[in-house]
C-alpha cells in the first residue's frame, strides 16, 4: 500500500511539472531543436554583406514568424536581383529563435561576434525583443524589429518598423468612441502586451468619455470562453477590444458565434488578427468583425500590387501577405536604402543616413523618424469580409508619426514605461 | 444567469470528460504516462480537417454538411492505428517502467507535432463546422444553449455508453480487465496479453481521436493542439483515481464546475490558480483520488 501511496504521489509530482510547463505558454517545447546549426548560402563571405535574421522557425511562435522571415527573405532577393546594395550581395544567416526568449539573446550575439552580421532582422513578440535590446546596446549592433507593440521603448539600436500604440491602438479606440459606442469591454492574453495596451486603453476611455464595463485576461494557450462570454453578455458592453494572441483567438471567436453574438450584435477590434489568422480562424466566425492595422493585402497602392504579386508567386497561391510580413519586407529595403546612402554598413553611419528616409513601402510612402527611430505609418481599420480579406472603412489619411512613450497625449502622462 | 453558468460548467466538464477518457485507459487502466495523448487529439482534429477536405473536393456542396457525421468514425480509425502503431513499436517494451514510458512517449509527441507542421504547415488550419450544429436552443430570454455544446456532452454520453458496454460487459473487455487486473494468470488462463494490451492501447488512442474531432467545433486546430489539453487530461484521470471510469467522470465534473464557478466570480488565470489548489488540497486528503480502486493484488 506504501508503495501504490508513493507512485500516486510520483505521478502528481510528474502532473505538477506539466502544469509548469504548460503555464509558461508552451514555450519550453522547441528546446529540442535548439541544436540545429545555422545555414549559410554558398557564396563567400568576402564579396558580400552578411545580414542575420532572427525568427523563430519552431515552437509556438513559428506560425507567425515563417511568414516574416519569407518576406524578409524575399526583399534580399529583390535587392540582390537588382544589383545588391554598395554593389555587394546580400548574404543572409538565417538562426531560429526557437519561441524561446534567452535563446534570443543568444543567437543575437552569435550573429553579431562570431559572424559579424552588419545587421539583424528579426524577434515578434515583446519578450523576444526585449531579450536581444541589451545584446544590440552592449554590442552596438543593430536590429529592425517588425512588429506592432505596446510602446514606451526607443533604443537607439533598434529600429522598430511595426506600429508603436498612437499609430494603431489609439486612433483606433478614438474611431470606435465615434462610431461604435462608448462602452468598453478589454479582453487580452495575460502578459505584457495586453495589458500595458489596456493600460493606455484606460487612460484615453477616461480622458475622451469611454466607459469600462469590463476587463479580462486569460492565460495563453486558454481553450474555453463560456464563462467569459456569459460575462460580456451582462456587462453589455457596446465594444470588445480584443487584445488576445494566438490559438486563444480561435477558440473566442468560434465561441462566440456559438453563443449567438454577431458582429451586430457587439464590434469586435483586433490588434492580433491579421490575413493569416483569419485563414486558421475561419471565415465564417469571423466576418465582419474588425481588427486595426497599417496595412492589408488589399490596401490599395501600385507598390503592394506587385509586392502580393511576387510573394503568391515565389511562396504559393494560397499564401497571404499580411501587416507584419509587410513590416519585414520594408525593414530590409529601408536598411538597405540606408546603407547606400551612408556608403558603409557601420552602424552609426547607417543610423545617421537613416534619418528621415523615405521609402514607397507597400502600405504606402513611410518615413523613418530620426529621433525615435520609430516608422510613420498609416492607420487602417478593415472589416473582414466573406473572402478572409479585409475591406478599409477608416484610414488616417496620412502617415502618423510615431510617438512610443505618447508624449503629445496630455491623458497618458501617468503612462511610465515598466522598466 | 446561474442556470447558464451551471450549463457553461456542465460543458467544460464535458468536454474535460472527452479529452480524459482515452486518458483513462492508456494511463488509468494501462499505468502508460502517455504524453503523447495530446498528439492522437490533434491526429483526430486533422482527420477532422482532412474528411472535411475530401468532402469539399469531391461531393456536392450539398452533402458536405454531413462530413462531421463520417468525421468522427475516421478520427477514430486514424488515432486508433496510429496508436497501434505506437503500442506495438514502442510502448510494449516499457511496460512497468513509468519513467521511461514519459519520456520516450513526450518524444513521440515532439515527433507528431514536427510531422504535423511539416505536412499540413505550422498556422493553423480552419474548419468550418457543419451548420446543423449552428444556433442554440433558447431556453429563455437571453440564455442561449448552444447546439455545438450540447453536442459534445451528447458524444460524451454516447463514448461512455460505448466504454462501459465494451470494458464491463463484452468478452474482449473482460479479457482486458483481467490482463490489467492479473497479468501473470490472465496468461497462465490462455488470454493472450499481448494482444490485449495493443488493442486497450488503440482504444484510448481511438477516443483521443474522438476527442479531437469534437474539438475542431470549439477551438484552434494546430500542431500544438494537444499541449492545451494534455494537463487537464491528466489532472482529470489523477483526480478521479486511475483505473475507475466513474472516477474519470467524477474528475471532469469537478475541475469543470468549479472551474466555471471561480472563473465567474474571479478572472480566468485566479480561476486556475484556485481550481489547481483544490486539487492540491483534495489529493493531500484522498490521495487515490475520488474513486480509489480497491485490488487485492499485493503491489
Amino acid at each position: 500500500m506504501k508503495k501504490r501511496l508513493f507512485y500516486q504521489l510520483g505521478l502528481l509530482l510528474v502532473a505538477f511539472a506539466l502544469v509548469l510547463a504548460g503555464c509558461g505558454g508552451n514555450n519550453n517545447e522547441p528546446a529540442s531543436t535548439n541544436g540545429e546549426a545555422s545555414k549559410v548560402t554558398d557564396a563567400p563571405a568576402e564579396d558580400g554583406i552578411k545580414v542575420g535574421i532572427l525568427h523563430s522557425q519552431s515552437g509556438t511562435m513559428a506560425i507567425s514568424e515563417v511568414s516574416v522571415i519569407d518576406a524578409e527573405m524575399m526583399a534580399i532577393d529583390e535587392i540582390n536581383a537588382a544589383g545588391g546594395v554598395l554593389g555587394k550581395k546580400i548574404i543572409p544567416v538565417l538562426e531560429d529563435g526557437a519561441s524561446d526568449w534567452p535563446t534570443f539573446a543568444e543567437k543575437a550575439r552569435k550573429l553579431i561576434s562570431e559572424d559579424k552580421v552588419a545587421t539583424v532582422f528579426g524577434g515578434w513578440t515583446s519578450a523576444s525583443r526585449k531579450a536581444m535590446k541589451p545584446v544590440f546596446e552592449e554590442l552596438n549592433g543593430l536590429l529592425w524589429y517588425p512588429v506592432q507593440y505596446e510602446g514606451l521603448e526607443a533604443s537607439p539600436n533598434i529600429f522598430y518598423t511595426g506600429a508603436t500604440t498612437n499609430q494603431q491602438i489609439v486612433p483606433s479606440v478614438t474611431w470606435l468612441l465615434e462610431n461604435r459606442g462608448k462602452k468598453f469591454y478589454l479582453l487580452g492574453s495575460d502578459y505584457v502586451f495586453p495589458r500595458t495596451a489596456n493600460l493606455i486603453i484606460k487612460e484615453q476611455l477616461k480622458a475622451e468619455g469611454g466607459e469600462l464595463v469590463g476587463e479580462e485576461y486569460t492565460p495563453l494557450g486558454h481553450t474555453d470562453y463560456a464563462t467569459i462570454i456569459s460575462k460580456i453578455k451582462e456587462a453589455k458592453p457596446d465594444v470588445v477590444y480584443n487584445t488576445l494572441n494566438g490559438d486563444s483567438n480561435v477558440a473566442f471567436f468560434k465561441q462566440l458565434k456559438d453563443a449567438g453574438i454577431t458582429s451586430k450584435d457587439i464590434t469586435t477590434l483586433s490588434v492580433s488578427v491579421a490575413e493569416e489568422e483569419i485563414r486558421g480562424i475561419g471565415v465564417d466566425v469571423l466576418e465582419g468583425h474588425l481588427a486595426a492595422w497599417n496595412y492589408y493585402q488589399t490596401t490599395d497602392t501600385p507598390t503592394n500590387k506587385t509586392f502580393v504579386e511576387n510573394y503568391k508567386k515565389k511562396y504559393g497561391d494560397e499564401r497571404v501577405t499580411a501587416d507584419p510580413i509587410e513590416a519585414g519586407y520594408t525593414a530590409v529595403y529601408l536598411w538597405a536604402a540606408a546603407v547606400e546612402k551612408a556608403g558603409s554598413t557601420d552602424v552609426a553611419k547607417v543610423k545617421e543616413a537613416a534619418k528621415d528616409l523615405e521609402w514607397d513601402a507597400p502600405e504606402g510612402k513611410v518615413k523613418i523618424d530620426g529621433e525615435t527611430q520609430h516608422i510613420y505609418k498609416t492607420v487602417r481599420i478593415g472589416e473582414v469580409q466573406s473572402d478572409g480579406q479585409f475591406k478599409e472603412l477608416w484610414n488616417s489619411g496620412e502617415a502618423v508619426k510615431p510617438d512610443p512613450y505618447l508624449k503629445g497625449y496630455d491623458w497618458a502622462a501617468s503612462i511610465q514605461p515598466t522598466e | 444567469m446561474y442556470l447558464l453558468q451551471l450549463f457553461n460548467g456542465l460543458s467544460i466538464s464535458s468536454i474535460l470528460l472527452l479529452v480524459a477518457l482515452g486518458l483513462a485507459i492508456t494511463f488509468g487502466l494501462m499505468k502508460v504516462i502517455n504524453m503523447a495523448h495530446g498528439e492522437l487529439i490533434m491526429i483526430g482534429a486533422y482527420s477532422t480537417y482532412l474528411t472535411q477536405n475530401i468532402f469539399k473536393a469531391y461531393l456536392p456542396a450539398s452533402m458536405f454538411d454531413w462530413y462531421f457525421v463520417l468525421a468522427i468514425p475516421a478520427s477514430f480509425a486514424i488515432a486508433f492505428v496510429v496508436g497501434l502503431i505506437l503500442e506495438m513499436s514502442l510502448i510494449r517494451f516499457l511496460y512497468g517502467r513509468p519513467l521511461d514510458s514519459l519520456l520516450a512517449t513526450w518524444g513521440v509527441g515532439l515527433v507528431l507535432q514536427q510531422l504535423a507542421r511539416s505536412i499540413f504547415g505550422a498556422p493553423n488550419v480552419a474548419v468550418t463546422s457543419p451548420s446543423w450544429l449552428d444556433g442554440g436552443l433558447m431556453i429563455m430570454d437571453g440564455t442561449l444553449l448552444p447546439y455545438k455544446r450540447l453536442f459534445i456532452i451528447a458524444l460524451v454520453i454516447a463514448c461512455l455508453v460505448a466504454m462501459y458496454f465494451y470494458i464491463y460487459r463484452s468478452h474482449e473487455g473482460r479479457r482486458m480487465r483481467a490482463v490489467m487486473q492479473n497479468r501473470d494468470m490472465a496468461a497462465c488462463l490462455g488470454v493472450s496479453t499481448r494482444r490485449v494490451d495493443a488493442m486497450t492501447f488503440a482504444i484510448g488512442s481511438g477516443i483521443a481521436g474522438i476527442a479531437g474531432c469534437a474539438l475542431t467545433l470549439m477551438g484552434s486546430i494546430g500542431p500544438s493542439l494537444g499541449t492545451y489539453y494534455i494537463v487537464d487530461a491528466f489532472m482529470v484521470v489523477v483526480l478521479g483515481g486511475v483505473g475507475k471510469l466513474v472516477g474519470t467522470v467524477l474528475g471532469a465534473m469537478g475541475i469543470g464546475m468549479f472551474n466555471t464557478l471561480f472563473e465567474y466570480w474571479t478572472n480566468a488565470s485566479l480561476g486556475k490558480v484556485l481550481v489547481f489548489v483544490c486539487i492540491v488540497a483534495f489529493l493531500q486528503w484522498k490521495p487515490m483520488g475520488f474513486v480509489a480502486m480497491r485490488s487485492r493484488s499485493l503491489d
